[in-house]
């Protein structure tokens, strides 16, 4: 598999990041080289193998449904880029 | 109507309903309604850099109840993963749910619509996080987010696309909702949010079998706004294809106001919620134990009790079906019954004046004073005697207002039926006397003048005379 | 002896004795900060105020009596991707160079309750991804030992601090080699706990399944001390691990007699500069002078190591900094025309090359029609690494070998050039993948730059790993050399 500088701007497109036409060149380039290296992986037979997403062997944590205090509309809001009345305020949703 | 049409409607319905927990489903943020724009958030439903979720055990016990509930088979092993795409009402970017382990699968509830009842499939339930809550300002160009809502427990309930009308879908939304307040699992209340409903809806010609273009329905915010929004949809479906088109896949926005769905003209950039199991979260195995002890704490659900007062009380099915979706009327109804054999007569109470006062005033059981062990006591009264039927219509305004026991009310505002003959006797003699010309009419063969003195004597007496006393007598009086 | 040279132990004692003050402590970091940091830049943010006010309020404490913490009075450098409250956490991006944190890590936590006092935060690769410090987007670390060379990273601040005398310890955080590799190109003990070991809460997330706090020390048995303060089951994190806490320190009786230890041939083969590998079969030398006994052994998916690495982790990661979009906090675009707008341009004028870089490999990977051949199969292979692991320890205590497969490099030498960059954790990223505990110790030096040998352990066997490469510093001489600064 080979990625295109399309495929580049596809994956840039749901990742939110805006790329210059040089960034998009450079990163298809080394997207390649890295998924190509990644190929490797395909040598190995893991049809018969447990994926692994956590090394511990944990399971069922879980808390008491108890309210602790929340923290003050000041301190949510102390690193806001933009507010309004106590609520983060962004640009217009639709386009 | 639509039914005149060549298509078949096919609906499949997906519901969230928030979960009543006291916290949030990773924090301890509390989850009540109405708060101040960020008033209940911290560093973890914020998504602050560095934060991990915990997970909420109630919300899961909750979801495991109402899967249950819905027949549905409990995952042994459950996981949580990430769903990715950004938007401003969920703070992390990614929504904590469930993608190939949900808590339930397979699950199904009974619907009835025109007297016929019909298996509607579950194809699952699974638990994830709320988001946070928009508002626009600045005439659209820019949005408010208040995070209180964020992190609060939700299910997703989807159903087989098994419904078949707009009446079935809500017949099924209105069982999903009697089902999860029987549970006690959330307050399902469309209005406030509590409950939504987005439904997928298509039409196909009733000789095919492959299911047509589906759309997509959101904002539906009543039952009878996914009923009406079904509606139009249909409609409109079949005039595109009467009119040679075809039915675009996309998402439509019902409108209440104009009574129309609208395109929401996605730009479809082709979703990719990039689903991976959350690293900061660890497997929920759910051991047999667990899934009897959270069957155990389930109450009889509607169906079973609809049946029960069909072969116990011998109420016919509608009214037992009125009585059963809701709980509280139900448990309402059994209370009366502690007080009164008569289960017709408190089925009646409850479905004329009971449900007609509710209805009219807009108010559910919870708000008015009335007891079912008032109404049971009532009917008591009436079965000894002590008040006529008519009284009883009085007492029963009393009881709704002021919660009293129906003895006291007729002690206080001396409802006693008179039964004392000699009592009847005498006011008879008085109307009689009175009124020589319904006498002479009543002598003279017209039957009807004899309701006019009954009436004669029950004003006088302020209602309280006993009507079959009052009968007998005026007659014996009539006939000397 | 400097009060920086001394064992955390004896500046216990000195503080007891009266012989040195909190002030005494906190005066010297600072002062050795003033006379190295212009060349060394291993700080971000200094807690000048905030150090010189907890030390003397330790200083009223020493002169009542009564309990001490664990770390009381000792001056300690933070990584940047550690939350402190009201101290910057900028975790090396520009994204969030103004990011004034509403709570406090787990781990910070701990070492308030340990009372040692926080001198500041330290630079490090952006968001933690990174092997030499020059992706900080702020300026590089350099390293104490030759300022020409990369401290190594992603802790690289936190390993150069402690090598220049700037602090006493340091926290870092390893995600594939990120505390190791940088203790072993500055010549200190850098300690990764088994996962689960020590809390995440306030650690911002690169991959979240591989990620841990350790210490960063001058020796083995400060290390120890660091972390007896830090590890614990922590109920604010679903991955931590309850489990006994034994006595760290208590274990460093230098037994080592008996011990079995595993080389695998693969972290000893191609690519390793041959004085790394000199260094590492001299430290074998004397484990066998003290009693242990070592064999090589196959380790036969290592190769496979770093590709999946680098999917797995990319993947997290593209998820983990999702959340970095301007909205909250960090840093916003100027005047965005719309949301969309706000993000893309928010999250590219934030972040730099290697962190857009790991956020496209990692969209991709998860991304439909591709999950299965990248992720998942990821997923599978780090089954197999573990399964290495657990083959290894049925028949061996230890698994030993280097750290990195060469000492530091050059700054600008290995810059665009990412999967050269990725390889040099070939020895360290397995480690990672397992889940299990390893130590980087000094054992050499070539041409004027440290050599750091890895110890592995069992899960949860970190008194094993701690009292072997305790043995092992007793009986050389590598960790007691310094910069010359």
């Amino acid at each position: 598999m080979s990625i295109t500088v399309k495929d580049v701007e596809h994956v840039a497109n749901l990742a939110r990041l805006e790329l210059s036409e040089q960034e998009k060149e450079q990163l298809t380039g080394q997207l390649n080289a890295i998924l190509k290296y990644a190929e490797k992986l395909g040598e190995l037979d893991t049809d018969h193998v447990e994926p692994t997403s956590h090394v511990l062997p944990v399971t069922n944590v879980m808390r008491d449904d108890r309210v602790r205090e929340s923290v003050s509309v000041e301190t949510a809001m102390k690193n806001a880029p933009d507010e309004e009345d106590g609520q983060f305020k962004v640009p217009a949703v639709l386009e | 109507m639509f039914e005149a049409t060549q298509y078949e409607t096919v609906i499949g319905l997906e519901v969230h309903v928030e979960l009543h927990t006291k916290s949030k489903i990773f924090c301890g943020c509390s989850t009540s309604f109405g708060a101040p724009p960020n008033t209940h958030t911290c560093p973890i439903c914020l998504g602050h850099p560095g934060v991990l979720p915990v997970l909420n055990r109630q919300a899961v016990e909750y979801a495991m109840k109402a899967a249950l509930a819905l027949n549905c088979q409990i995952a042994d092993v459950s996981k949580f993963d990430r769903k990715n795409y950004f938007y401003p009402d969920s703070p992390k970017a990614y929504q904590i749910s469930q993608f190939d382990q949900p808590i339930g699968e397979n699950g199904w509830i009974d619907i009835e619509v025109d007297g016929k009842t019909k298996r509607i499939g579950i194809t699952r339930l699974h638990l994830e996080e709320d988001a946070g809550k928009l508002t626009h300002v600045d005439g659209g160009f820019a949005s408010l987010v208040d995070f209180n809502r964020v992190g609060t427990p939700l299910v997703e309930i989807v159903s087989e696309p098994d419904l078949r009308s707009p009446e079935e879908a809500r017949a099924y939304l209105e069982k999903l909702r009697a089902i999860m307040l029987y549970c006690d699992v959330s307050d399902v209340k469309m209005e406030e949010g509590s409950m939504r409903c987005d439904a997928n809806v298509s039409i196909r010609p009733y000789d095919q079998e492959q299911f047509g273009t589906r759309a997509e329905l959101k904002n539906m915010n009543s039952f009878r706004g996914v009923q009406r929004g079904l509606e139009y949809e249909q409609i409109r479906q079949a005039d595109v294809l009467d009119n040679g088109g075809k039915v675009v896949q996309e998402t439509r926005r019902w409108d209440e106001a104009q009574g129309k769905t609208f395109s929401m003209r996605s730009k479809e950039e082709a979703h990719d919620y990039r689903y991976f199991p959350d690293p900061d979260l660890v497997k929920v195995n759910i051991s047999e134990e667990w899934k009897e002890r959270v069957r155990a704490s389930i109450p009889e659900l509607p169906d079973a009790r609809q049946a029960r007062y069909a072969s116990e009380f011998g109420l016919p099915s509608y009214d037992a079906g009125v009585i059963t979706s809701s709980m509280k009327l139900a448990d309402f109804f059994e209370e009366s019954l502690q007080y009164t054999k008569d289960a017709k007569s408190v089925a009646n109470w409850i479905m004329g004046d009971l449900l007609g006062y509710l209805n009219a005033n807009g108010q559910e059981l919870g708000d008015v004073k009335i007891t079912g062990q008032g109404l049971g006591e009532m009917i008591g009264l009436m079965e000894k005697g002590t008040i006529s039927s008519k009284i009883a219509k009085t007492v029963f305004k009393a009881m709704l207002e002021s919660g009293k026991r129906p003895q006291q009310i007729v002690e206080e505002q001396g409802l006693v039926q008179i039964s004392d003959e000699g009592a009847i006797a005498a006011v008879v003699d008085q109307i009689v006397s009175k009124n020589p010309q319904s006498v002479e009419d009543f002598k003279a063969g017209k039957e009807k003048a004899i309701g006019f003195l009954v009436g004669q004597v029950m004003k006088e007496t302020k209602g309280k005379a006993n009507p079959a006393l009052v009968n007998k007598l005026l007659l014996e009086r009539l006939n000397q | 002896m400097a009060p920086f040279d001394l064992r955390l132990q004896e500046v216990h004692n000195k503080l007891t004795s009266k012989e040195l003050s909190v002030t005494d402590l906190v005066n010297e970091s600072y002062q050795r900060i003033a006379e190295t940091d212009a060349s060394i830049q291993a700080f971000l943010t200094l807690n000048e105020d905030g150090a010189r006010a907890a030390a003397s309020e330790l200083d009223k404490q020493l002169q009542e009596g009564g309990e001490r913490g664990l770390l009381f009075g000792l001056p300690a450098g933070i990584k940047d991707n550690i939350v402190t409250e009201g101290l910057l956490t900028t975790c090396g991006s520009q994204f969030l160079r103004n990011h004034d944190p509403i709570y406090n890590a787990t781990t910070v936590k701990k070492l308030m309750a340990a009372q040692s006092i926080t001198i500041g935060k330290l630079n490090m690769d952006e968001f933690a991804m990174g092997g030499s410090n020059e992706n900080s987007s702020f300026y590089p670390t350099r390293n104490p030992w030759n300022t020409d060379y990369v401290p190594g990273g992603s802790s690289g601040g936190s390993a150069a601090a402690v090598a220049a005398g700037q602090v006493y310890f340091s926290l870092g955080s390893d995600t594939g080699g990120s505390i190791r590799q940088p203790a072993a190109y500055c010549g200190v003990v850098g300690l990764k706990p088994t996962y689960g070991l020590v809390s995440r809460f306030g650690l911002v997330a690169f991959a979240s399944s591989l990620d841990q706090i350790g210490p960063l020390t001058k020796n083995v048995e400060d290390s120890a001390y660091v972390l007896q303060a830090l590890a614990g089951y922590d109920e604010m994190d679903s991955t931590s691990a309850k489990v006994d806490i034994p006595d760290y320190v208590n274990a460093l009786n230098g037994d080592v007699k008996g011990l079995r230890i595993g080389v695998p041939k693969e972290y000893l083969g191609q690519g390793i500069d041959p004085k790394v590998k000199e260094a590492v079969l001299q430290a074998l030398k004397v484990y066998e002078s003290l009693g242990a006994t070592w064999e090589e052994v196959s380790m036969p998916h290592t190769e496979y190591a770093v590709a999946t690495y680098y999917l797995l982790a990319s993947s997290e990661a593209s998820s983990n900094l999702a959340r970095f979009d301007g909205v909250r906090y960090g840093v916003r675009a100027d005047n965005p025309d719309n949301l969309i707008e706000l993000y893309r341009k928010s999250r590219s004028q934030g972040f730099g090359p290697e962190v857009k870089r790991r956020i496209m490999l990692g969209t991709y990977a998860l991304s439909s029609g591709y999950y299965d051949a990248y992720y998942l199969k990821a997923q599978k292979v780090r089954t197999l690494i573990k399964q290495d692991f657990d083959n290894v320890f049925a028949n061996y205590d230890l698994i030993i070998g280097p750290t990195a497969p060469t000492p530091a490099f050059r700054i600008g030498e290995q810059v665009g050039d990412p999967l050269t960059m990725y390889l040099n954790d070939i020895c360290t990223i397995p480690v990672s993948l397992a889940g299990v505990p390893a130590i980087s110790v000094p054992c050499g030096f070539a041409d004027g730059l440290p050599i750091g040998l890895q110890i592995i352990g069992k899960a949860f066997d970190e008194t094993t790993v701690l009292r072997a490469a305790h043995a092992y510093e007793q009986h050389t001489e590598h960790h007691k050399q310094r910069p010359q600064l």
